[in-house]
């Protein structure tokens, strides 16, 4: 199993947000977490990949079969954990590409491989820029420094597509996208899809699993998954709503 | 030797007694009209003392607290057997500028050719020997634009400067590389030196001038530097000002812009190092059309003290003045920032512009940041802003979730930061050179380099996270 949390209970300044999830993920598998504003869903990706101030009080997260709990960030990111962020943070001052190569390399040197040769980089950004249709002027800006909201998520799917991680959690990326825009994202999702590696999809509505066809839907409510299931149940979600997940809790 | 009752400290006796005893010796090779500057500037001092932190400008300064310590001069120049090229090692990578070397406090010149003229005219040398040779451009502007009255530290440096150096751009002459002042101090004694510049640019030209200010050694020495800058119509300066002095060395650097019309001077304080600094720019835009973009960066750490003091006078109108001043503090290192800008009863339609950014990287760095604006116009555009922060934890994060390391993110955030500051240098390999620099202090790799602060423009090893698009 390349994901399994296992009774994971996390919390923010004594507060407890997640109360005993349970999930596990197998290479080559697309898992959607569905649910409510305020059920700990970001909660779960910032405890995945290690941000700061979220304690894990009980239970373990493993990682191709390690609990990860102290590793940092990234060393996470090195290990294969991605994370496509809800809200991407503008970092002024800072290229693109030199952000894009400084991690490459990062990943390049943890793994005890030579640097990126500047060709090769070159090439490979031409080639995931059109996968996503980001336009080669962004690029050459700051990284994420006036881009609009759907520049900002296609550009967080670039960034995946560099990087080729094994384990990509998406948050809400859908959130503040047009169609065409949610198309262009689901198309660098599904291109980058492969037995190798997996998908965490976190996520409020449905829309996004038209593009993405998961192999399981979860929904959560206060913490931890109350139903599994197919990805049928996305729909059903869909049409009876979150009050009917409530009832199930 | 002290003839009147004021208590004076260590320092103000030491400079006293100084003019005193020297007082032949520092007119012997000065015109009249210099050593007349000399007594009424040292009767300044002798009332006002040196400022203390009472003062308005001075109020949080580090400087008085340290009076009370003791220094010698430097009577004459000492020549080396040596041409100024070995000894001022100092090249901009892939850039030849000409360059004045200053050791000690004089011009230093083994082939006593003090004074040489440049392409087109340009003069540039010693200012002792300008004020013999050049009587007319000289007496016109020295004393002319920097006030001795300032305070006790100009009247000083009015009354006791031994050597300096002297730049004649005439009209209409583009200078095309830049002339480089290189400032040195080889001297273990605690030397304090009194330096005078005095700079003049003719209508329409321009003219890229850099003042380094630099160690050799690890000693502890007292620099006063006083630069004053003439820019007649239409005529365009570049002042970059490269300091990297040891963490014993007090640097005072008084810079002094008078503008006639229509001209521009752009200034960048590059502070990188140094124990205590204290840079005063203080422009004068005295004809319509005038501007001025004044910018600062500093990084400093451990115990160091850096003081930037800008003074825009806006004396008529139509004039632009713009100030960015950013700063990274690490340890207990603290600075001042005091942006004032006046604007006089008719200079309308001035524009004025003022910011300053701090990044605190400890709780015990701190930062004094004071903008003052002082508008006796109506029709203007002034605006000020400071902001003290720490590094963006959630730009942090971002990057480390990127598989970047901690210590890789924090830099590449302070680069990132100063880099709005030095991506206005527009002399490319000057550029790429503070830049490398930077990144070097920025990771503790650069305190102070064994001979000039340009001897780092070719790293030992590449940059990582840099690559330039335009060289693939």
């Amino acid at each position: 199993m390349l994901l399994n949390i296992k009774d994971l209970h996390v919390s923010i300044n004594g507060k407890e947000i997640l109360k005993g999830f349970n999930l596990g993920v197998n290479k080559g598998e697309v898992h959607a977490i569905m649910g409510p504003n305020g059920t700990g869903k970001s909660t779960l990706a910032a405890a995945i990949t290690g941000r700061e101030g979220y304690e894990i009080t009980q239970g373990e997260i493993e990682y191709k079969g390690k609990d990860i709990e102290d590793l940092s960030p990234d060393e996470r990111a090195n290990e294969g954990i991605f994370l496509s962020f809800q809200y991407p943070v503008e970092i002024p001052g800072v290229s693109m590409t030199n952000f894009m190569r400084t991690a490459i390399n990062a990943q390049r040197e943890y793994r005890g491989e030579e640097s990126i040769p500047a060709g090769e980089f070159l090439k490979k950004m031409e080639e995931k820029k059109n996968l996503v249709d980001i336009h080669s002027k962004l690029t050459k800006r700051s990284v994420n420094e006036g881009f609009s909201g759907g520049e900002k998520k296609k550009n967080e799917i670039f960034q995946m597509a560099m990087l080729e991680p094994m384990l990509a959690i998406l948050d809400e990326t859908d959130s503040g996208l047009d169609i065409d825009a949610l198309k262009v994202v689901a198309r660098g999702v599904n291109a980058l899809r492969s037995d190798e590696n997996a998908f965490v999809i976190i996520t409020h509505y449905q829309r996004l699993l038209d593009y993405i066809e998961p192999d399981f839907v979860h929904v959560m409510w206060d913490g931890r998954i109350v139903k599994s299931g197919g990805k049928r149940l996305a729909l059903e979600l869909e049409e009876k709503g979150y009050d009917w997940v409530k009832e199930l809790y | 030797m002290l003839t009147i009752d004021k208590k004076y400290s260590k320092l103000e006796s030491v400079l006293f007694d100084h003019y005193v005893a020297n007082k032949n010796d520092l007119n012997s090779s000065c015109q009249p009209g210099v050593s007349d500057e000399r007594e009424k500037a040292f009767n300044f001092f002798k009332e006002t003392g040196l400022p203390v932190n009472k003062d308005e400008k001075w109020r949080n300064s580090l400087l008085p607290k340290h009076y009370g310590q003791s220094y010698t001069f430097d009577t004459s120049p000492v020549i080396y057997d040596k041409a100024a090229g070995e000894i001022f090692d100092c090249v901009i990578h892939g850039y030849s500028a000409h360059i004045l070397p200053m050791l000690n406090g004089w011009y230093y010149s083994s082939s006593k050719e003090s004074m040489q003229i440049l392409e087109d005219g340009v003069i540039a040398g010693s200012i002792l020997t300008a004020q013999k040779e050049y009587p007319e451009l000289f007496e016109k502007h020295f004393g002319k634009i920097a006030d001795f009255q300032k305070d006790g530290f100009t009247a000083t440096n009015t009354a006791l400067f031994r050597d300096g150096v002297f730049i004649y751009v005439p009209d209409n002459v583009i200078v095309k590389n830049a002339i480089q002042l290189l400032m040195m101090v080889n001297r273990d004694d605690r030397l304090l030196m009194n330096s005078r510049n005095l700079i003049i640019l003719g209508k329409n030209s321009k003219l890229d001038f850099m003042h380094c200010d630099d160690s050799i050694n690890h000693d502890s020495s007292f620099i006063n530097t006083l630069t004053e800058i003439y820019l007649d119509e239409n005529a365009s300066l570049d002042l970059y000002k490269l300091q990297n002095i040891n963490d014993e060395t007090t640097l005072l650097n008084n810079t002094f812009i008078y503008q006639e019309k229509d001209s521009r001077s752009k200034v960048a304080v590059l502070t990188l190092n140094g124990g205590k600094i204290r840079n005063e720019i203080d422009v004068d835009l005295h004809g319509e059309g005038a501007e001025s973009d004044l910018n600062g960066i500093y990084l400093m750490d451990k115990k160091q003290h850096v003081d930037n003091q800008v003074f825009v006078r806006h004396s008529v109108p139509n004039c632009y003045s713009n100030e960015l001043f950013k700063g990274v503090l690490d340890d207990e290192a603290s600075a001042i920032f005091n942006g004032h800008i006046y604007v006089a009863k008719d200079a309308q339609k001035t524009n004025a512009f003022q910011r300053n950014n701090n990044i605190l990287m400890t709780p015990e760095a701190s930062i004094d940041t004071m903008p003052f604006l002082e508008i006796y116009a109506d029709d203007v555009k002034c605006s000020h802003g400071a902001t003290v922060g720490q590094l963006d934890e959630d730009a942090m994060f971002y990057m480390m979730q990127r598989g970047i390391s901690k210590q890789d993110a924090r830099l590449l955030l302070m680069y990132a930061f100063a880099s709005e500051v030095t991506s206005k240098i527009s002399i490319d390999p000057l550029r790429i050179s503070v830049e490398d620099m930077i990144k070097r202090r920025l990771r503790g790799e650069l305190s102070i380099c064994e001979k000039c602060v340009l001897h780092c423009s070719v790293p030992d090893k590449p940059i990582e996270f840099e690559i330039d698009m335009s060289k693939i």
